[in-house]
């Protein structure tokens, strides 16, 4: 089978940093990939550069097929990868409605009747459907990330990508998030998450990942990545977490 | 029954009085207006007749000023977005305009405008033995319209630059992962948002922009400055003149003051 998102022996430079040192990975249709790692390491990095938000200097990434090399191979890809960020950056000025269904008519071209459908099913999705007429600075940051997460959806993406998700949330506002994100892994959603929410890289996904000083250290299921970790750098990490 | 009237009555009220704000700089401007009425009223030689004179030059002050801003706005935005691009042609060309723009006093701008740059086009039709262009002849308010443009837009840009800087890069990327290309990003996301953070200062330019259209009237612009100068020159009552122009050039820009603080306040209720 192929691989949905492939990535070949990547390497990133910002300046005089190494950030991303010859990655490599393969992703599979319907896996949730969860990635761990120390600050710095070079989580972000490789995430923006599945979508482009960030230029890679050597290497090849191939997203469904579609090579990452032109401009409009690079909007082929992004409307094909969901992207939640850390800090939601929802739309101020625009309601949450709006928010979820701009994309969907601007990039789409869906009619503002079909978006508006499409979109309250996801904020219903999302639990949050009477929220959609305010705007999103109104919300509290767990139901921020939730709208974020049906923005991303309402393009219909084959793959979403999660960086940090929750670690700008309040303590309890993290599991109504993770609730979310679990029910999309269940549907058979392909995604990539970089987070350190133990718990959800245990019920949701296939495999973890290690990351360390822009290489990929260590992946494995993540019980066996967690409990039973091979690399010294990768125990080193945990114990820090973890304790 | 009554006490509930009441009750509804005084609610409405009070909404009422949240959402109706005076601002009290209007009776600034209703002052200047009224003492401008006094002085034609009650002294209407020679206001009257000052006031009559340079009234054809209030409508080519209004005119100039507005079509030049409308065209800053726009060529102040295409520098202001080359001026944040990665493309070092587009960067270095608009940093370049801006620069030497910027260094360059806006009434020397005008000066080459008017005199310089129709010289060189005739030239340059001699030289291609062009008729149509040996024989150019500038028109003044075209010329004074395109000069005020081309130094307005300079600093619109800066202005421009800055709002659009002032938006977090999350909106950016936010709106490129979602599919949107960059023109679509801008238009849908980042000037919606930039607007409401620019408007004081391109308010100021503005008025800024209505005053220095006073220069015009050194390169043949019959505006109301140089009608003040054309009344003056025929009649020597300098004192008389000068104070009807400033009062003239009051009105504008006060009344402008209020329309820039009224829209600031329209884009804020709206959220
Ligand atoms: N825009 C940038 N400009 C310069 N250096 C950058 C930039 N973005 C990331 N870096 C550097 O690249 C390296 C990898 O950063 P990255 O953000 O990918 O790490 P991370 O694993 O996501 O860390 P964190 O857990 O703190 O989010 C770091 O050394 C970082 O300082
Ligand atoms: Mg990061």
């Amino acid at each position: 089978m192929e691989p949905i998102i492939h990535i070949d022996q990547i390497h990133k430079y910002f300046g005089h940093v190494h950030a991303l040192r010859g990655v490599s990975l393969d992703i599979y249709k319907g896996e949730v990939v969860v990635v761990i790692g120390p600050s710095g390491s070079g989580k972000s990095t490789l995430l923006r550069c599945i979508n482009r938000l960030e230029e890679f200097d050597q290497g090849q990434i191939v997203v469904d097929g579609i090579t990452l090399d032109s401009a409009e191979n690079i909007n082929a890809v992004r409307t094909e990868v969901g992207m939640v960020f850390q800090q939601f950056n929802l739309f101020p000025h625009l309601s949450v409605l709006e928010n979820v269904t701009l994309a969907q008519t601007v990039v789409r071209k869906r009619n503002a009747a079909e978006a508006k459908k499409t979109g309250m099913q996801l904020l219903e999705k999302v639990g949050i459907p009477e929220k959609a007429h305010v705007y999103p600075l109104q919300l509290s940051g767990g139901q921020q990330q939730r709208v974020a997460i049906a923005r991303a959806l309402a393009m219909n993406p084959k793959i979403m990508l999660f960086d940090e998700p929750t670690s700008a949330l309040d303590p309890e506002m993290i599991q109504e998030v993770l609730d979310v994100m679990m029910a999309l892994a269940k549907e058979g959603m392909t995604m990539v998450v970089v987070s350190h929410e133990m718990g959800f890289a245990r019920a949701a996904a296939n495999r973890a990942i290690l990351m360390d000083e822009g290489q990929i250290i260590e992946e494995a299921p993540p019980n066996v990545l967690f409990t039973n970790p091979t690399h010294e750098r990768t125990k080193l990490f945990l114990s820090k977490v973890l304790s | 029954m009554v006490s509930s009237n009441d009750l509804s009555g005084s609610k409405t009220n009070t909404q009422n009085k949240k959402s109706f704000y005076f601002d009290r700089w209007w009776l600034l401007l209703f002052a200047v207006i009224v003492i401008i009425l006094l002085l034609i009223i009650f002294k209407p030689d020679p206001f009257r007749r000052i006031l009559f004179f340079v009234s054809d030059g209030i409508g080519v002050t209004i005119y100039t000023t507005l079509v030049s801003f409308i065209l800053v706005l726009i060529f102040g935005l295409v520098a202001g977005l080359g001026r944040i691009s990665k493309n070092p042609i587009l960067n270095g060309a608009a940093t370049v305009y801006v620069e030497l723009v910027r260094g360059i006093p806006l009434l020397v701008q005008l000066m080459f405008w008017y005199f310089a740059f129709p010289s060189v086009i005739q030239s340059l039709g001699k030289f291609l033995s062009f008729e149509a262009l040996s024989s150019y002849r500038a028109n003044p308010i075209l010329m004074a319209i395109i000069g005020l443009t081309f130094c307005y837009a300079a600093y619109m840009s800066e202005v421009y630059r800055a709002g659009i800087q002032s938006i977090s890069k999350g909106q950016m990327e936010a709106a490129r992962s979602l599919g949107m290309n960059y023109f679509q990003s801008m238009r849908f996301i980042i000037l919606p948002q930039a607007i409401r953070v620019i408007l004081p200062p391109v308010g100021n330019e503005f008025i800024t922009l209505l005053k220095d259209s006073s220069l015009v009237s050194v390169v043949a612009v019959a505006d109301i400055t140089r009608r003040g100068r054309e009344f003056m020159a025929a009649n020597f009552i300098p004192i008389q003149t000068w104070v009807m122009v400033a009062l003239l050039y009051l009105v504008l820009t006060l009344f402008s003051a209020r329309i820039v603080t009224w829209i600031e306040r329209k884009t804020k209720l709206e959220r």
